[in-house]
């Protein structure tokens, strides 16, 4: 009894600010300027299937990108001395401590025609390319901007795997690979689940992103989304049910990553 | 939620960063001696007068205070040493208190609007958005009587299309929308700068566009000789045809990066407001700007006090303030659009009178250019609709590996879980 009061204060969060917004996104899609029932904005949501497909697919890339990045960053991290890993760990986290939009608009100008980048290729007589306003550089503000959010959940779990199990393994006549598929990636599978449903939830969602750094033509759903809004038709009701739509497919993809987490560790 | 509160840190990034260009004012042709001549007459300005000093004294005591809802930079706020802190002025000389706040597009002011639970008192919509909200009842009429500095507004910008009978709004400020141009790359005589310039496949990849369907679908309607408020299903389609078409040579839709793209050299061409396109102009010199001689839009900001407003007295209070000489003259001084006010106009420096940016002859308003008023909502669906396709059209290489690739990727993980699956439990088994 005594615990579900402590839970109290956050349980009245929870229904006030995402239970409640939550049923009336479903209700806002689910009825029309009029308030009548509707399945139109539903059904209309199709007709930009190829947006969805482009957001999935980038995040997708984006997330495969954090994980190859971060997991041998995350297990170098967790080997180290304890006071090196705090260290480590704060310099991971240092781009974090600046305003996201800041960061972004700053690989505007890096990734500019006449940004840093091209002028310094310009230097060894490379270039200039066109770095900006294409999807690769819509997933290099993606991956800049999540794989935090990646390397943290690895860290915390392979923190946990003691030293003595990886010697254990060799002492049996593990290879070095049997080493790292047979116990490291088995053990940081939870971590790994975790790490990728929070580097692509907000990454299939983003509108900033790719509305800075795509140029305005790489429109993901994120995009979609706000047009529905501060768009030129007003029309909350298709921008519901595009959001409707999305959670759907976020919680699809989070219910098949959860099958690979252990039974108790399951996420949802 | 995430989504307005991240464009709203984009507003105040973006106020940010033009805070720091807003500073080096407006004029365009600045020689040395107009600098001294602007601090006096700023100085002059600081001395704030009132035509009526009574008439504000009504809510002295009264404790009230009114929510004011502007664009980003559109009021003198008196960073700028000299310059009229208006808002401050106003509640020193009345008492009443102003919230401000601001958007960054007229769209993101309907939809606050309309979802409701915020309450604004003054806010400074664009012409279409005026007369939308109008047909909405969103807005309520002004008490004249209450405004006696309408006095001040010139003949040409009352009555207009958005507001026929000139009952809801007062007009604050006013520009065009023109070519902001890189001179040094660019070799062609001013003349000869039309809207096809944004279209030349010299220059792909060098140009940018606006980045919100009503500015964009103008410059395409005009171009194809329709009317800008056009609702013509045909006309339209046409239009979005064109900016597909444009779409090759487009590097990227934006809004206010303009400031930072062109600033930098990024980009050579992009349409703007004229107001922001000579804030450009002042700190980077190569640059040109040109209103297109086949016509443009012309836009008018005016004030207006929504339906719902709690303090309408106050409201034309604030209005009033607003169109006392010294105060409209320190705002347009600051935010170098043009103004509609004559006793303001009257206040400016010869070359920004003169200079044809700011204010184009009457000849070429009246033939030239065109006022948005609002289009039908089966328009506006038609040209959001066409707008999304236009933009999320991709180039066909891409498209032809995409979808294949992520079906496969899709059926192979689906198939790896269920194989995983069936190994599991047969090991459970046994």
């Amino acid at each position: 009894m005594k615990k579900k009061i402590l839970a109290a204060p956050y349980l009245v969060w929870m229904a006030v600010f995402i239970v409640v917004p939550l049923i009336m996104v479903a209700y806002f899609a689910l009825t029309d300027n009029a308030g009548k029932f509707t399945i139109k904005n539903i059904s209309d949501v199709g007709q930009y299937a190829n947006i969805f497909v482009r957001s999935i697919w980038l995040s997708v890339i984006a997330t495969a990108i954090c994980l190859v990045v971060a997991y041998p960053v995350s297990f170098l991290l967790s080997r180290m001395e304890k006071h090196k890993q705090g260290t480590m760990l704060m310099i991971v986290m240092l781009p974090m401590w600046m305003n996201f939009l800041l960061r972004t608009y700053a690989w505007m100008t890096l990734l500019g025609n006449n940004g840093i980048i091209n002028h310094l290729l310009g230097l060894i007589g490379l270039g200039p390319y066109k770095l900006i306003n294409t999807s690769g550089a819509v997933v290099l503000g993606m991956v800049y901007n999540y794989l935090p959010f990646m390397i943290l959940p690895l860290y915390s779990v392979m923190e946990k795997i003691d030293k003595s199990v990886l010697e254990a393994a060799s002492d049996l006549g593990c290879s070095s690979m049997n080493v790292l598929f047979k116990v490291i990636v088995p053990l940081s599978l939870p971590g790994i689940t975790s790490g990728i449903t929070m580097v692509f939830v907000p990454a299939i969602s983003t509108f900033i992103i790719s509305r800075m750094l795509g140029g305005g033509s790489n429109l993901l759903i994120g995009d979609l989304i706000e047009m529905q809004f501060l768009g030129n038709s007003y029309n909350p009701n298709l921008g519901a049910a595009i959001s409707l739509v999305l959670m759907v497919i976020i919680l699809m993809i989070m219910t098949i990553m959860n099958q690979f987490s252990p039974d108790d560790q399951v996420l949802m | 939620m995430i989504l307005k509160r991240i464009s709203r840190y984009a507003a105040l990034i973006m106020a940010a960063a033009l805070a720091a260009s807003a500073f080096s004012g407006c004029g365009g042709s600045a020689d040395t001696s107009a600098d001294t001549e602007e601090e006096e007459k700023t100085a002059e300005a600081q001395t704030l007068t009132v035509s009526d000093p009574e008439y504000y004294t009504k809510f002295k005591d009264a404790g009230i205070s009114i929510n004011v809802y502007n664009w980003g930079e559109y009021i003198s706020t008196g960073a700028e040493a000299g310059t009229l802190d208006v808002n401050s002025e106003f509640t020193k000389l009345t008492g009443i208190k102003v919230n401000y706040t601001n958007y960054a597009t007229n769209e993101e002011l309907y939809a606050k609007l309309k979802g409701g639970g915020a309450s604004y008192d003054v806010i400074i919509p664009s012409d279409y958005m005026i007369s939308k909200m109008i047909k909405e009842n969103m807005v309520q009429p002004l008490d004249f009587e209450n405004i006696p500095n309408f006095k001040y507004i010139m003949d040409n910008f009352r009555n207009m299309a958005y507001d026929p009978e000139n009952s809801y709004s007062v007009p604050y400020t006013w520009g065009t929308v023109g070519i902001i141009y890189d001179k040094t790359m660019i070799d062609l005589p001013k003349d000869e700068i039309d809207w096809d310039l944004l279209w030349n496949k010299d220059y792909s990849d060098q140009i940018l566009m606006f980045d919100n369907p009503r500015d964009a679908f103008a410059i395409a309607e005009i171009m194809q000789g329709y009317s800008i408020n056009t609702e013509d299903s045909d006309e339209l389609a046409d239009a979005a045809r064109k900016l597909t078409e444009q779409k090759n040579v487009v590097q990227g839709y934006v809004m206010d990066e303009i400031f930072d793209k062109m600033g930098a050299g990024d980009a050579l061409i992009a349409p703007y407001y004229a107001g922001d396109a000579l804030t450009i102009l002042d700190e980077n010199e190569d640059l040109g700007f040109v209103i297109p001689k086949s016509g443009t839009n012309l836009f008018i900001d005016a004030m207006c006090i929504p339906a719902g407003a709690k303090q309408k007295e106050a409201a034309e209070m604030y209005i009033n303030f607003m169109c006392e000489p010294d105060v409209a003259y320190a705002n347009i001084d600051y935010i170098c659009y043009s103004t509609p006010h004559q006793a303001a106009y009257d206040m400016l420096d010869e070359d920004v009178k003169n200079n044809p940016v700011s204010y184009p002859d009457q000849d070429f308003i009246s033939e030239h250019t065109t006022v948005f008023v609002n289009l039908s909502d089966k328009a506006n669906k038609q040209m959001q609709d066409l707008w999304t396709e236009m933009k999320s059209a991709q180039a066909e290489n891409e498209n032809t590996w995409l979808v294949p690739i992520f079906l496969i990727l899709c059926l192979g993980v689906t198939i790896f879980v269920l194989i995983r699956r069936q190994i599991k439990k047969k090991k459970d088994i046994f």
